[in-house]
């Protein structure tokens, strides 16, 4: 039997390369160069597979892969996917939940608490020699404990948070699409309409997955519900807030200070106002960036394109793209 | 009836000073710059009762503090107190249990995640204009969930930390302790272990330890080579707790991985400290109580506890070596 052929586009640690060469052929781009549209295409001419991060899977790419079945996602997010597209072209698409779900929700809290407690700030002062004595005052935070955590969107990212926040004895409120009644139980997590959770957060988490409906969902109007002493955390995707908003919150003390991992524009545009804010944690995209989750991630991926290939089906196909 | 003499010697809240001045008569102070030892020296002849936060109350103030009777510590911490000297002149020392531990515990967790997942570092990258790719594998850190937290020192923060990481984090923690606390033990699903296993085994070590002769240097070169190669150290106790020489020659060495710190050897910082040029150090001006709920709880405990004595009513909160 012909031995099926992926494309690698991102790097993966050996023991998932090997894995890969187990069950398959396969081509790598070479990662000392930066990747462009016509190199990728020169790739996939011929595979039936794409492992890939955050690449944009189109027509427009598509058309160049006549023999391609499936692409892999290493994350969690596939907002890079063209659905539509891919259903015309009938080629499937998988990610990875739940294998990232502790190491992001970690980086919440640790955005929550830095934010909150003001320890980029307090580090960067005294780092530059700044430290003097009697300013105890200088770099008063706001508790965190028995605060109030609010969750849009509560999935399985947003319920790892909820956890987390328990041992912290915070009350949580929450709005999904749909209600979760077990997360209610768990994390006495009382569900709200959106408003509410914007009036009544201590700390405002973003949780959803970008999709048309959640673009732009934090906007001026959502920002202006907020407390004034309140922080915005994102950590999902960042068009779900509508960021020149968010600067203007900020500019205009709306709120009190905010905690990001993702921007409108990855990497983040120099210029970015955000850029100049003390009071804003600023991350290069790192939620679910620890090696040991990463090489879970990368191998989970793996798997779901060997699958696919080798018995046409696995659990990681995305719900738009599976068979019903 | 004559009011006692009282001095404040730290700013605090408006109602406080109010309240004590009901009580007592107050020692003018200009609260708009810091007020140094030498401040409180020579306003102190006829005190009777002091709010004090970091203030040494040694022999030289108390000779010439002959009426004192209470000095009240702001915070939970006392070693300004010289206990032998204060019991010779009888003075009663009091300070504030029970009120920051949880504002501690959050910024200990906050001292953690963000010395493992490289914030403060990170955020200066990005902040810096360096966030040049999405490819992010030179941005890996280490879990937090999951891991081997030890705590060195089970007191009430010492729970408190417990519960964030045991209950929130699914951290797998144990403790060290002069005596055993098999309440914790039960509550939290914690294990007591002899200090040299702790260390090698813990992938985080958490120092909760007050200052006492004993505990002086407690964590020094040998105590560091035990450590895992990519653990971390957590100090928000006291300074001299930690070898500060030994743990900058075990991060240079790369004996450990890092090191999030609120306290040191000497406060402020000297501005030659190597500590102040590493990147895989979290360094925080000593404000693990630092909000402002919690100070104003603190100097509200500190401004009653002394007030009471002065009245004439059953002291509260004095510290350990000075009850029975």
């Amino acid at each position: 039997m012909k031995r099926p052929k992926i494309f690698i586009a991102n790097e993966i640690p050996k023991s998932v390369e090997e894995y890969i060469g187990d069950h398959c052929d396969y081509v790598m781009w070479d990662f000392s160069k930066r990747k462009n549209f016509q190199g990728i295409v020169d790739h996939i001419g011929d595979v039936d597979g794409i492992l890939e991060v955050g690449m944009k899977i189109d027509k427009e790419l598509l058309k160049h892969a006549p023999k391609l079945k499936v692409v892999s996602n290493i994350s969690v997010g596939y907002n890079n996917y063209n659905l539509d597209d891919m259903k015309d072209m009938g080629v499937l698409g998988t990610n990875t939940p739940g294998v990232l779900d502790n190491t992001v929700a970690d980086l919440i809290m640790g955005l929550i608490i830095s934010a909150g407690r003001r320890i980029v700030e307090a580090d960067a002062d005294t780092k530059a020699g700044n430290w003097q004595k009697g300013e105890m005052d200088k770099f008063f935070g706001k508790d965190i404990h028995h605060s109030t955590l609010g969750i849009i969107g509560m999935g399985r990212i947003g319920e790892a948070v909820a956890k987390r926040a328990q041992g912290f004895d915070m009350e949580i409120v929450y709005h999904n699409r749909k209600r979760k009644p077990q997360a209610e139980e768990r994390f006495q997590a009382e569900y709200m309409e959106m408003d509410q959770v914007l009036q009544n957060a201590d700390f405002l988490v973003v949780m959803t997955p970008l999709s048309e409906e959640t673009h732009h969902l934090i906007g001026e109007v959502e920002l202006g519900k907020m407390k004034e002493d309140a922080f915005l955390i994102n950590a999902s995707r960042g068009p779900v807030v509508d960021e020149e908003a968010l600067i203007k919150a900020l500019q205009e003390g709306w709120i009190a200070g905010a905690g990001l991992d993702v921007y409108e524009r990855e990497p983040i545009d120099r210029k970015n106002p955000l850029l100049q804010m003390r009071n804003v944690v600023t991350l290069p995209h790192i939620g679910s960036a620890t090696r040991k989750t990463r090489d879970e991630m990368a191998m989970v991926a793996a798997k779901a394109i060997v699958e696919v290939l080798e018995k046409g089906d696995s659990p990681y196909i995305v719900p738009e793209l599976r068979k019903r | 009836m004559v009011k006692p003499k009282v001095l404040i010697g730290y700013p605090v809240k408006d109602e406080i000073m109010e309240y004590v001045g009901e009580h007592c008569e107050l020692v003018q102070m200009d609260y708009s710059k810091a007020i140094t030892y030498d401040d409180i020296y020579e306003r102190i002849d006829d005190v009777e009762g002091a709010v004090v936060l970091i203030t040494p109350i040694d022999k030289k103030l108390l000779e010439r503090g002959k009426k004192l009777k209470v000095v009240s510590n702001i915070t939970v911490g006392y070693n300004n107190f010289d206990i032998e000297e204060m019991k010779k002149a009888g003075v009663i020392g009091t300070h504030s249990p029970g009120i920051l531990d949880d504002t501690v515990a959050d910024f200990v967790m906050g001292l953690l995640i963000s010395t493992a997942r490289r914030i403060t570092e990170l955020n200066s990258f990005v902040k810096g204009g360096s966030w040049k790719k999405i490819e992010n594998n030179h941005l890996m850190g280490l879990d937090v969930s999951g891991t081997r937290v030890g705590i060195i020192g089970m007191g009430r923060i010492g729970e408190e930390v417990a519960r964030r990481c045991s209950l929130g984090f699914k951290m797998d923690v144990s403790y060290h302790n002069r005596s055993r606390k098999e309440g914790a033990e039960e509550e939290f699903g914690i294990s007591y272990k002899p200090m040299d296993q702790l260390l090698a085994e813990s992938d985080f070590v958490i120092i909760l330890t007050p200052l006492t002769e004993e505990t002086h240097h407690l964590m020094g070169e040998r105590e560091f080579s035990l450590m895992k190669k990519n653990a971390i150290l957590i100090n928000a106790s006291r300074g001299p707790v930690v070898d500060e020489k030994a743990l900058i020659k075990a991060l240079q060495e790369e004996r450990i991985a890092g090191a999030g710190l609120d306290v040191y050897e000497k406060e402020p910082m000297d501005g030659d400290n190597p500590l102040l040029k590493m990147d895989n150090v979290v360094l925080s001006p000593h404000i693990a109580a630092g909000t402002q709920r919690t100070y104003d709880d603190l100097a509200w405990n500190a401004a009653r506890c002394m007030v009471r004595i002065l009245e004439g009513e059953e002291p509260v909160n004095v510290i350990p070596e000075m009850r029975g």
